[in-house]
Formats: C-alpha cells, sequence, structure tokens
C-alpha cells in the first residue's frame, strides 16, 4: 500500500502549551516535526521530536532529512530561563540560523511568533496600536532588546525574500492552561502584586483562540505582519480580582522604586524589566488580523478568568 | 423632590433628574464597550459613576453650572468640542464633559485630550482614563474621530490653563493641530464659551526657574481656594470645515481663528448673562 504522503512542518518550542496545543490541532493533516531548546518532547507517535540548539550545525541535519513545506516557530527563550546574552544568542541568532535554513531548503510557509511586547509600555501610547507603529521596546528596557531584534530580524527576511512567505504575529497576552508567560503566571498566584495607583488596560486571549489564529494564519498564509488581539478589554486590577487574586500593593513612587522591590523579589510574576507594564497600557488593534484571516475569538474574558479562579 | 432645572437656548428647560437613578442611567447610557464595560481607551461608564455621583454636587450647587446650547450636540458621529481654557485646575473639562454626559438630547461621554506627563502619575492617570481622558497624540485622536467618537479639546492646552488672572476671558493662542484633525476626518467642531472657571483659583505668581527645572510649563503658586464661582457654558452650533484638495498649513490659521471668534462670542454671551462670579 503506498504511504500517505502528508506536507511536513516543523514547530519550534515544542515544551510550550501552545506548541502542543498547535501540534494537537495539526497532526492530523500534517507530518509534524518538533523541536525544542531545552529539552526532547514526548508528543507521542506520529510527531518526531528532537532537543536541538539552532546555532549548532546538527540543526541543519533536521533540514536535510525533511523536506519542510512550513515552519511554525513558537520557541522562544525568556527572561526567567536565562541571562541577555544567551537570549539573544537563541532568540535572534537562532532565528536567523533557522531563517536561513527555511530559504536554503525551499521552504514555503513560514510563521514566527513575537508578541506585543516589542512595542513598548510608555506612557505616550496611543491606543490601537496597529502594525506600522515603531517599535519602542528596547528603548524602555535592554531586557527586551532580543524580542525587537528578532522582530527586526523577521521583517528584513518578510522584504528581502518574499519567497518564504513570513508571517509575523504579535499577540497580546496569551491566558489559560498551561500558559507561563509573566501574565499568565501572576493570574495563577495567590497574590498578585499591582502597583499602587496604576491599573493599566489590557487585552487577553485565550490559548485556545491563539492556537486557532496561529493554525489559520499558517494555513491560508497571507505573509505580513499582524496583531492578534480580541478587541476586549479590562483593566488589570479588575483581572487580577476576576482571577480570585488578593492584591499585593507595591509602591509606586519614586518610578525606581517598584523596579528595586522586583530586582529584590526576583519572583516571575512581577519581572523588574517588565514593571512599565504594570503601569502603562500597551493595547493593539487586531482588526487586520481579524479581516485578513476572517478570525475572531471564541472565548470571553470572563472564561480566561474562570480558569484562574478555578485554581485556587 | 426639588427638581434641578437647565435653561436651554431654545427657551425649553430640560430636567436633568433624569440621573437620579444612577442604575438606570448606566444602564441605558449609549456606549459601546467590551464585556467588562472598558472600550480601547479605558473608559468605563462604572468607573464614572463616582466621579459622577461627586461632580453632581458640584455640579448643581457649587458652581451652580448653567447649560446652554445642548441640542447642538450630534446624538452620534464623529465630532470635536473645541473650548477655551482656563483656572489652574481642569474644572471646566469637568464640568463641560458632565454637562456632556447628562444631555437629555444626546448623552455622551467625550474622549479629553490628557497633558504628556498626567499618564505617569499614579491613581490620577487611572482616573482620568476611566473618565475618558486620553493621551494628547494625534493618533490617538484620528482613531477616535474614526470611530465617530466626540473629542474634547482645549487647543490653548497649558497656556489656558496656567494663565494669570490679569489675562481672565482673553484667549491664548491655539494650535493648529485640531482643525488639522477635523478638516483630515471630516469631522464637525462645535466651539464651546465656558465663562466661571477663569474666577476659580486665583495666581499670586510664577516660580519660572521651578518650572524650567520641573520641566513644567508653570509653577504656580496658587491661592488654596476654590472659589464657588458660577460656570455658564454656551455651546455653539456645529461648524464645518472644507478644504479642496491638499491640506495645508498656512490654510488652518484662517480657520482656527475663525472657530476663536466663535469660541469669543460664546463667551460674551456668557459674561452677559452673569452679573457677579456668586449669581446663584
Amino acid at each position: 500500500m503506498e504511504r500517505e504522503v502528508k506536507p511536513q512542518i516543523l514547530v519550534t518550542g515544542a515544551g510550550g502549551a501552545l506548541a502542543k496545543k498547535v501540534i494537537n490541532k495539526l497532526k492530523a493533516k500534517y507530518r509534524i516535526v518538533a523541536v525544542d531548546f531545552r529539552n526532547k518532547v514526548d508528543l507521542g507517535i506520529p510527531v518526531e521530536s528532537y532537543k536541538v540548539d539552532f546555532n549548532k550545525r546538527i540543526f541543519e541535519d533536521i533540514f536535510r532529512e525533511h523536506h519542510f513545506d512550513g515552519i511554525i516557530h513558537l520557541g522562544r527563550i525568556s527572561s526567567s530561563d536565562s541571562d541577555r546574552f544567551s537570549r539573544y544568542n537563541a532568540n535572534v541568532i537562532g532565528t536567523r540560523k533557522l531563517l536561513d535554513l527555511a530559504k536554503k531548503y525551499n521552504v514555503k510557509k513560514n510563521l514566527i511568533l513575537s508578541t506585543y511586547f516589542v512595542y513598548g509600555a510608555s506612557p505616550y501610547n496611543p491606543s490601537l496600536l496597529d502594525e506600522k507603529t515603531p517599535l519602542k521596546a528596547s528603548e524602555l528596557t535592554m531586557d527586551l532588546v532580543d524580542s525587537v531584534e528578532l522582530e527586526n530580524l523577521a521583517n528584513i527576511y518578510l522584504y528581502k525574500y518574499p519567497e518564504l512567505n513570513l508571517t509575523i504575529l504579535r499577540p497580546c497576552n496569551i491566558a489559560g492552561p498551561g500558559v507561563r508567560n509573566t501574565f499568565s503566571t501572576l493570574l495563577a498566584e495567590k497574590n498578585a502584586p499591582v502597583l499602587l495607583g496604576f491599573s493599566p488596560l489590557m487585552q487577553f486571549i485565550h490559548i485556545d483562540d491563539m492556537r486557532d489564529a496561529i493554525c489559520t494564519a499558517y494555513e491560508k498564509n497571507v505573509k505580513g505582519i499582524y496583531n492578534v488581539a480580541p478587541d476586549d478589554y479590562i483593566a488589570f486590577q479588575d483581572a487580577v480580582e476576576m482571577s480570585g487574586c488578593k492584591k499585593l500593593y507595591i509602591p509606586s513612587i519614586p518610578p525606581i522604586l517598584p523596579e528595586r522591590i522586583a530586582k529584590f523579589l526576583k519572583w516571575k510574576a512581577f519581572p523588574a524589566h517588565l514593571i512599565n507594564y504594570f503601569k502603562y497600557p500597551v493595547i493593539i488593534d487586531g482588526s487586520l488580523f481579524a479581516s485578513t484571516f476572517k478570525w475572531k475569538p471564541t472565548k470571553t474574558l470572563d472564561e480566561i478568568f474562570s480558569y484562574y479562579r478555578g485554581l485556587k | 423632590m426639588a427638581t434641578k432645572k437647565v435653561k436651554i437656548e431654545k427657551a425649553e428647560e430640560v430636567n436633568l433628574n433624569h440621573i437620579g437613578n444612577w442604575d438606570q442611567f448606566i444602564s441605558s447610557f449609549p456606549k459601546p464597550a467590551g464585556s467588562y464595560g472598558y472600550d480601547a481607551w479605558g473608559f468605563n461608564i462604572k468607573g464614572v459613576l463616582p466621579f459622577m455621583k461627586v461632580g453632581k454636587w458640584f455640579y448643581e450647587h457649587y458652581f451652580r453650572v448653567q447649560a446652554f446650547g445642548l441640542e447642538h450636540v450630534p446624538k452620534e458621529g464623529r465630532v470635536l468640542i473645541i473650548g477655551n481654557h482656563s483656572g489652574q485646575l481642569p474644572i471646566d473639562a469637568m464640568m463641560l464633559g458632565y454637562t456632556l454626559v447628562t444631555n437629555p438630547y444626546a448623552p455622551r461621554a467625550p474622549k479629553g485630550m490628557m497633558e504628556f506627563f498626567v499618564p505617569q502619575v499614579p491613581f490620577i492617570s487611572t482616573w482620568f482614563s476611566r473618565w475618558g481622558g486620553i493621551v494628547g497624540d494625534p493618533e490617538n485622536c484620528r482613531r477616535l474621530l474614526q470611530k465617530e467618537e466626540a473629542i474634547l479639546v482645549f487647543p490653548e492646552g497649558a497656556r489656558g490653563i496656567s494663565k494669570p488672572n490679569s489675562k481672565k476671558y482673553q484667549l491664548e493662542r491655539f494650535g493648529n493641530g485640531f482643525m488639522r484633525m477635523a478638516l483630515e476626518n471630516d469631522a464637525p467642531i462645535i466651539p464651546v464659551g465656558i465663562v466661571g472657571c477663569e474666577e476659580i483659583m486665583y495666581q499670586l505668581g510664577d516660580i519660572k526657574p521651578l518650572a524650567k527645572v520641573l520641566r513644567l510649563p508653570v509653577f504656580p503658586i496658587l491661592a488654596p481656594v476654590i472659589l464657588p464661582s458660577k460656570i455658564i457654558i454656551h455651546i455653539g452650533k456645529p461648524i464645518h470645515f472644507k478644504v479642496d484638495g491638499e491640506i495645508r498649513e498656512y490654510m488652518l490659521e484662517e480657520k482656527v481663528n475663525h472657530v476663536k471668534d466663535e469660541i469669543n462670542k460664546l463667551i460674551k454671551l456668557g459674561l452677559e448673562k452673569r452679573n457677579s462670579i456668586f449669581d446663584k
């Protein structure tokens, strides 16, 4: 019997909750090869899994062995996992290697997951930042340089190598089961830090909706940069309350004080380099993504927060 | 029950006590918002409620505000509401905001441009954004107009609010930005003349070197009293400006002056209606 030939996709960051969901959704239709920097993730048959450093030569062997039709690049080393230098190497230099291999091996569909953090939490931000808004995160904190540089790199490849059909997604806060980013970790805590006198407006997207956004963007493949966010908003302190957390008030003035407290506490849910995101809103306009891909979220804010309430 | 009445230009009297029932007022307020009541700029009608409750007393009893021309505010659609600014504190913005929110013809929650330093001030930044304050950024303004919102602008900015009492009821220089925004987005302009706020707080002096060090437009020495000056608000008819072809900076000046003239006329009307700042 002739073996069914499915298109092959490389998914990075396979150890993360979002990547696992994406893989589970796509594995019936595609042959998935999963890679992760940290460890070899067991995703069950038929998903092939590797632990690999993109900057090592052996990474190319995976491309030689498989003929990828597409790459979904979700893997990222976060600030809590590593120092600034290693993060830059893994996230920026590693992504360049990945994109060079994508070009060399003629990979036709490429998707990179970025973050809304790249816009930077500035007190002068207008609302509904669109994709043309300058990225100011690195101006505000050195710890987000790798995120901004990754975006700049992806932008160069997007325009220099149109054959890569690169899609860059900038989602708002992803939340829900298994998500380990800063704000999801915070909402899962019993006591959540909030800055006294500040409650910036925020957007949250459920991990299942983000999974669907990624899969839709990959399959429809309209190259470009897209914000991904629902058209619904909540003030940070309300989100904390709705998630059943007790507010732990951190003094906000003088501005250096909360930063010092965060450095002293070394708390994943309250990193010093993200203090501004606890103060100023970074509201993104997701309308381009919604209209291009005919996508809209299915989970409400209340459904997101009820998950966190259930953890208490 | 005592009923608060407000006279309007058409010689009708409008009962403003329709907001006696706050819950009903909130639920019937025509404001599109998300599942928790927030819009994309942080406005929240529930967040406005404490301000409204306190504001009602100040509006009706302390400043005894009279508003005329409420019927000129359209029920919906983009509009720039342009007023004169004075009084050291933004009480004129608050009273005009209250007037527009409770307007029985067309309740609108206008967005007001905040000074750039406001988002950095704890508590104030949060309160102001819940009440409709936004960062004074042209992008913000453009997006709001495209979403058919009403925007409150005081083109004199800090020059107006911080001017000394010797310059009262003399309009300072107007920025041109609002006119460009109106023309580019085809938004009508509603001029507003506010009388009474000039006398709310007296400026005794301005410590210029300190203002320079702190990077503030002024560092006023203020009399520590907010006087119960009677406030009279005149809302003018909408003005539609048009430009054929490309908008050039020199084209704005004349149109801005036209708005300024209209505001001056409305201020004059207010001053004529008032005998003294302590009028009932």
